[in-house]
């Protein structure tokens, strides 16, 4: 199939950056969305322009590294990761408009390529148990109900990819927060710091500057790894309960 | 030089206790005043990186990827074997040292083994404790699946994500020391070089993927956590950023390599559908807990089907061969990977390969789903199912999955002692980086176990015991050596910018693939492996001369990140044929076509081959020197492999 | 800071504070709904009249009329608030966007949907609450006791097709406002909940519809009825 792209091109994270529109011929639609990508970078290097800058890795939908806001959606039309997005879900002669994840927390370093790294700060801030190496209990000490340990992996399943941000309209980022809250609530290992865990990764996520949430539930609609919102409703319900029983004043 | 491989004296069960006894420690107060580098944040890095942490140092942790979450081991899918024993089939840590050492075919050190066997169950006490969804049965406790090359029930899972889980843990575990200010992290980062100072490690230098900054960064002790090297084949299961750049660099200043040729070939991918592919997937190999692997008894039927001439669901039962059933009845279709990876090329050499390519055997679940109904099946694999039909637009709950072989994992790496040091003081490589524990073949769930093994049980004891002997002063990156690794960094940058040539960075690595998948890959021969090394030295000097590597340095630059790695790829690619081509004799993952049993297995040569090849680089353009570390068995009977 | 205005600042405490407000204004529309159906009553407006008049003399009434109002105060400054807030989280948006695929578009448009909401409450107010405590009203008398013949009023003003008509349009606003905002107060208040989720979607879907539909059917049948 034929295609034409429009992509976003910006030199630096400094750069003001725009759409650069791209024809590209002979796609097969076995591709994924991201080999289609290579194909036009190898004819961009043949040509000696720059190639389209984007972030990548594990290509099999779990690394959580590939982005990209396609044609208005992230991740594109599927609900999967780019990187499992195929070709075959576009039409010959289609449009393709390709844009990196928008969202102040998430500033553009090149290209269609974001900077991430507040997710790992919120990570920082309470999202893990604090044991030591060693130590620990044998691990069948603690029966946990089958249905608690399966909610509690449906949560810790997150990818951390960042589409739920660029799919809210707030640039919010309570589905991701919410879904290592939940998990370690869930669980009992988690509970010890559960307080100040909830406290402190909502305090985080707010500083980095995400945006609210407007329960619109577009983020669990375009999640690649169905995380469901009600653990947007756990964080809240963990946030409430801590601020009003914990001991930090 | 003599390979000391340090393996503590005694008894095999009572090694690593005499030993952990043995070691010196650091104090307390003194651990602040020593500095380690991680490189690489999958589950060897994050884990000893934590660890090394929790215990006091200062860590500095670096990944090429934009967060530690993403490093590769969280690819993996089935699970992590533990000696726990929880289901009463007869599991122990001897058997799965047993298990290990055999599947390995004989080519690793008992002694690691079993430390590694004995750890194990540690790794899952941890992995609870840090909140890792594992799944569980009804009533509450941890549950089991079996796997490949084993007659227990001994994987821990959680779901079709099993890595992910393990390395989110890691993970959390690591950002918790970044809170306490004990990590420093460095993503996209990427370390280009090892600095000695006086015969030690001391240091590295690192390019920063977004400003193209060449820095030094000093430490006490350096940690290549930096996984494998299955991207010298291009196609491979690995990330697209899976690099070999750390360890080569160290092995050009020192460091061993070993067994670079041991490479594992998975049988459970999806099949190569056209040249645009970039990279290839796995599907977890507990699928043949349930599916069955066959193909046409006959050619004939196997080239209908090709043409779509017939159906694959109208083919009869007696027209089908169950290959795996038929030769393997014990085994069946459990056996490990290499045996099960080399059936399927034969059946496809034969003719009887199914997809268009004739490249691809199948993967039935037909009897699981009538005997145990598609719910449970669903339960089981549900995730696998679904990426298999968003890959290929087949639904396997109706049609069998179409599945072929391919690069997965390596079992050689830096060699390394039995403290995970390599043979530079001070240097020590985790994980898939190094060679240890696997042998020639890697039974499946292994590698998690392996990962965390090294990270959070084994290097935080005997990295202490080297710097307890090791002054406490610091060298300041301003040190001459700093500085001209840094320029030597610079300059090779610079040389590749400068060439300007008219191909791809990718050209060269797609083209060293082939060669090495042709003739370095499931099968090989002397003949072919010395047509290689000509093709691969030839490839090298056009590299160097015609390759376009577009951009500057001081900028986000994926093709120079490319080309830098897929350098260093084309000169492992040389070794590993080195190694292949000395390595007379089959074992494990490599296959030498001259040396099989009449009825098509792996025959090794064990009164000349039982040794471990530790290569040393002596100078560009010169042949490496072989050493030969001797694997000594006290405790098991070297044997033929057989699963029939 | 103390925890209090720590918590009530945060993104989470702001969006309670909305969704407590909202739950109070949705209670309260049940209970002005009550008292505005009997406008329909044929009586004359005898009823509406006392009604309105208990209304206005109760001291409990008075109380939580003024809460009623701190509240649409509140709701309606958190709400700007959070919009800029929300708005700065992005300070450079997409080209395309596909959020019919994610979302419904009642909210998405929340803070348009209560815009409305607002003017037609001040309008609202301008129109009865206004003239019935400050302006000149006719009064009328029933078993021999004076009342504010508040009904005139109304009946007046349901008169005037635009008014009528402003009135109805605003109800669809405060539907499609309901539509979103009566589930989304209960997640976030984290009453969320594999069981009772369900009910309390379908209960809110009802609501939304059913209230502003009768609410809006007073205008009409009184404008019909003239």
């Amino acid at each position: 199939m034929n295609l034409t792209l429009k992509i976003w091109r910006q030199k630096n994270n400094t750069d003001k950056g725009a759409f650069k529109e791209y024809k590209i011929a002979d796609i097969s639609e076995d591709m994924s969305f991201l080999e289609m990508l290579d194909v036009l970078n190898e004819q961009l290097s043949t040509k000696g322009e720059d190639p389209v800058h984007f972030d990548h890795d594990c290509r099999e939908g779990i690394c959580g590294m590939c982005s990209l806001y396609i044609n208005g959606n992230p991740h594109g039309p599927q609900q999967t990761t780019t990187c499992q997005l195929h070709m075959r879900s576009f039409k010959d002669g289609d449009v393709i408009t390709i844009e990196p994840w928008r969202a102040k927390a998430f500033p553009v370093l090149k290209d269609l390529v974001v900077d991430r790294s507040s997710f790992d700060r919120i990570i920082q801030a309470g999202g893990y148990v604090s044991v030591n190496t060693g130590g620990v209990p044998d691990a069948n000490e603690i029966p946990i109900p089958k249905s608690i340990a399966d909610l509690a992996m449906d949560a810790a399943q997150c990818i951390g990819c960042g589409a739920c941000v660029a799919a809210c309209k707030n640039a919010s980022a309570m589905l991701f927060t919410s879904a290592k809250v939940s998990q370690l609530a869930l669980l009992p290992q988690g509970q010890v710091e559960r307080k100040i865990r909830a406290e402190n990764m909502v305090a985080q996520m707010d500083a980095e500057g995400f945006g609210a949430c407007t329960n619109t539930g577009a983020c669990e609609a375009e999640c690649p790894k169905g995380i469901s919102i009600t653990n947007i409703a756990r964080m809240n319900r963990e946030y409430f309960s801590a601020v009003l029983s914990s001991d930090t004043v | 030089m003599i390979l000391d491989s340090k393996i503590p004296e005694g008894p095999l069960a009572e090694k690593w206790t005499n030993h952990k006894f043995n070691v010196k420690l650091v104090n307390p107060a003194n651990k602040r005043k020593y500095d380690v580098i991680v490189v690489g944040t999958g589950l060897a890095g994050a884990s000893a990186a934590a660890s090394l942490a929790e215990l006091g140092y200062n860590v500095k942790a670096f990944c090429f990827q934009d967060s530690p979450r993403r490093a590769h081991s969280i690819a993996a899918q089935g699970g992590i074997n533990a000696a726990k024993n929880y289901q009463n089939d007869g599991d122990s840590v001897y058997r799965l040292f047993y298990d290990t050492i055999k599947g390995g075919d004989y080519r690793a050190r008992e002694g690691n083994v079993y430390r590694l066997a004995q750890v194990s169950v540690n790794i899952i006490d941890q992995c609870v404790a840090q909140g890792v969804p594992f799944a569980r049965e009804y009533g509450g406790l941890l549950a089991n699946r079996s796997f490949g090359g084993a007659q227990v029930s001994r994987t821990f899972y959680a779901k079709g994500q099993t890595g992910q889980q393990l390395l989110l843990g890691a993970y959390s575990a690591l950002s918790r020391q970044v809170a306490n200010g004990k990590v420093k992290l460095y993503p996209r980062t990427e370390m280009m070089d090892v600095v000695m100072v006086d015969g030690k490690a001391r240091g590295i230098v690192t390019r920063n993927l977004i400003t193209g900054a060449i820095e030094s960064h000093s430490a006490h002790a350096v940690l290549l956590c930096t996984g494998g090297y299955g991207n010298v084949f291009f196609l491979s299961t690995n990330a697209m950023g899976s690099n070999v750049t750390a360890a080569w660099r160290a092995h050009k200043k020192g460091a061993y390599f070993a067994n670079p040729s041991f490479t594992q070939i998975h049988p459970t991918c999806i099949p190569v559908s056209g040249d645009h592919q970039s990279k290839l997937t796995l599907m977890s190999e507990s699928l043949r807990n349930d599916g069955r692997v066959w193909v046409p008894a006959t050619v004939e039927t196997a080239e209908k089907l090709r043409k779509g001439q017939i159906k694959v669901n109208d083919i009869k039962e007696e027209d089908r061969d169950y290959y795996l059933e038929r030769k393997y009845p014990s085994f069946g279709n459990l056996v490990p990977r290499d045996v099960a990876s080399r059936n399927a090329k034969y059946v496809c050499d034969e003719g009887r390969g199914v997809n268009e390519t004739g490249e691809a055997v199948f993967l039935d679940f037909r009897d699981a789903i009538k005997r145990d109904g598609e719910a449970t099946i669903k339960a089981k694999y549900g995730n696998l199912f679904d990426m298999y039909q968003q890959i290929t637009g087949d639904n396997p709950y109706q049609v069998p999955m179409m599945i072929y072989p391919a690069v997965h994992y390596t079992m050689g790496g830096l060699w390394v002692d039995y403290n995970l040091m390599t043979t530079i003081p001070g240097l020590y490589a985790l994980g898939e980086a190094n060679f240890s524990d696997h042998g020639a073949n890697r039974l499946g769930a292994s590698a998690l176990m392996q990962g965390l093994a090294d990270g959070y049980f084994v290097a935080p004891y005997t990295i202490g015991d080297y710097l307890a002997q090791n002054p406490i002063e610091r060298i300041l990156t301003d040190h001459p050596e700093f500085k001209k690794a840094e320029k030597e960094v610079s300059d090779r940058i610079q040389k590749l910018l400068s060439i300007k040539g008219d191909k791809t960075v990718d050209f060269y690595h797609k083209k060293l693939g082939k060669i090495m998948w042709d003739y370095c890959g499931m099968a090989r021969t002397a003949d072919g492996l010395t047509k290689a090394k000509a093709m691969i030295k030839e490839l090298k000097k056009e590299f160097w001369t015609n390759v376009n590597v577009l951009g500057a340095n001081e900028e986000l630059n994926q093709s120079l990140e490319k080309a830098n790695r897929v350098a260093d790829f084309i000169e492992l690619g040389e070794l590993m044929v080195d190694d292949a081509l000395n390595r007379n004799e089959s074992c494990g993952g490599h296959f030498r076509e001259e040396y099989q049993t009449p009825e098509g297995e792996a025959l090794r040569d064990d009164e000349n081959f039982a040794f471990v090849s530790a290569w040393k680089y002596l100078g560009e353009g010169l042949e490496e020197e072989l050493n030969k570390e001797p694997l000594v068995f006290e405790n098991v009977k070297l044997t033929q492999r057989s699963y029939k | 800071m103390s925890w209090v205005s720590k918590t009530l600042n945060s993104t989470l405490g702001r969006k309670v504070l909305m969704a407590l407000t909202g739950l109070f204004l949705i209670l309260f529309l049940v209970v002005h709904l009550a008292g505005n159906l009997q406008l329909l009553i044929p009586d004359g407006g005898e009823a509406f009249n006392k009604y309105a008049a208990t209304m206005a003399n109760n001291p409990f009434i008075k109380v939580v009329s003024i809460g009623n109002f701190a509240f649409i105060l509140i709701h309606v400054i958190y709400s700007i608030i959070l919009s800029r807030h929300n708005k700065k989280s992005r300070p450079v948006g997409y080209s395309i966007t596909k959020a019919s695929s994610n979302s419904t578009w009642a909210s998405r448009n929340m803070g348009i949907l209560g815009t409305f909401l607002l003017i037609f409450i001040l309008v609202h107010l301008k129109g009865f609450y206004y003239e019935v405590k400050f302006g000149s009203i006719p009064m009328t008398t029933y078993e021999g006791v004076e009342f504010k013949d508040v009904f005139a009023i109304v009946s007046a003003a349901y008169s005037n097709v635009l008014y009528v008509a402003f009135y109805v349009l605003s109800m669809g606003f405060l539907a499609f406002h309901l539509s979103h905002g009566f589930a989304s107060a209960f997640q976030t208040l984290g009453l969320n909940h594999v069981k009772y989720s369900p009910l309390i979607r379908k209960v809110g879907l009802v609501f939304s519809i059913l209230i502003p539909a009768l609410f809006a059917l007073i205008p009409l049948v009184m404008f019909f009825q003239n």
